[in-house]
């Protein structure tokens, strides 16, 4: 879980090119992290190649921070 | 200038007489092509003359199935793909009053909506590479109208806005979405008209002669190119002056 949850850190500081310290887990993408719409489509393709699952688009739009797409990813991801 | 080398194309419509200008201009610069088409044994044609090691992809691009494999396809077979060209058309000319809602739902399904798909299926691949070119071939009707065709006038306008809208989706990755927009090119369809009705229609072109396919390639092998990638969301006409919007 925790391996997980800094994996997923980890791309959204290069992803979105902010301080890791910002990345909390409640920290939301678009409000938190100044990502826009086009940023959240590629962080939804940079997790599911990462992790290995596939985000079909209806949960796609539920991660919205970091917490759920370390949730997601916990619950759904193979290794 | 506009050298292509190490870069990949699938092209719809292959084989049909702008589709096939296209296809030797990419090839000509260097790319490496996936031709699309109704017709394998044209396309394997079309593919043995070009030479290289080009793929030919069959597709009846009025099935969605199809539609949604021929980028995949075109990637496993080519490694990559940088360049889009929406090509392929049909028409089914009525006058309004008599058109059928199939002939309306025919033109949209292969002139737009396939553009609309693989355009989807390609910006995902093209995203993570920083870097793409998406072309459709409109034509200098979706601009002006023209009787009998609303529905290909329609469907080829709704290739410019929609090409708008993803130029702007796209751009800050390296991806350009442009359309070129040719007048009449000869070709087996304008070759079929009638005597007088080609003598009405050279009348409307300052020009004063019909347009040839290569000279639609020029125009999208230079939107293809790295060179233009400051070009986006735009349209090219080559139309011999006949439409200057």
């Amino acid at each position: 879980m925790s391996d997980v949850a800094d994996r997923v850190k980890k791309i959204v500081v290069e992803h979105l090119g902010v301080e890791a310290d910002k990345v909390t887990e409640d920290a939301s993408f678009i409000d938190d992290l100044g990502a826009d719409s086009l940023d959240t489509v590629e962080l939804v393709m940079a997790f599911e190649e990462e992790f290995g699952v596939e985000i079909p688009d209806d949960a796609a739009e539920k991660i919205l921070t970091v917490k759920d797409a370390i949730g997601f990813i916990a619950a759904n991801a193979k290794g | 200038m506009f050298d292509l080398t190490g870069m990949t194309a699938l092209v719809t419509g292959a084989t049909g007489g702008i589709g096939a200008a296209i296809a030797r201009a990419l090839a000509g610069q260097g790319a490496r092509l996936a031709l699309s088409g109704t017709s394998a044994d044209k396309l394997a044609a079309l593919a043995a003359e070009l030479g290289g090691n080009h793929v030919t992809l069959p597709c009846n691009l009025a099935d969605a199935g199809q539609v949604e494999s021929l980028v995949p396809d075109a990637i496993a077979a080519l490694g990559k793909l940088d360049i889009l060209v929406n090509n392929a058309g049909i028409t089914r000319d009525n006058l309004v009053m008599r058109m059928k809602d199939e002939e309306w739902h025919a033109v949209h399904q292969v002139n737009l909506e396939a553009a609309f798909r693989l355009a989807r299926a390609a910006s995902r691949p093209m995203m993570k590479a920083r870097f793409g070119r998406i072309i459709s071939i409109t034509s200098v009707v979706g601009v002006t109208g023209n009787p009998g065709q609303a529905n290909y006038a329609a469907a080829k306008a709704g290739l410019i806005g929609m090409s708008k809208a993803l130029a702007q989706e796209l751009a800050s990755r390296g991806i350009t979405v442009n359309c070129v927009a040719p007048g009449f090119i000869a070709s087996p369809m304008t070759a079929a008209l009638a005597d007088a009705q080609t003598t009405a229609l050279l009348a409307r072109i300052p020009a004063g002669r019909l347009g040839d396919g290569d000279e639609v390639a020029a125009a999208l092998v230079w939107l293809a190119s790295r060179e233009a990638g400051y070009v986006t969301g735009q349209t090219i006409h080559v139309n011999g002056g006949m439409a200057m919007p």
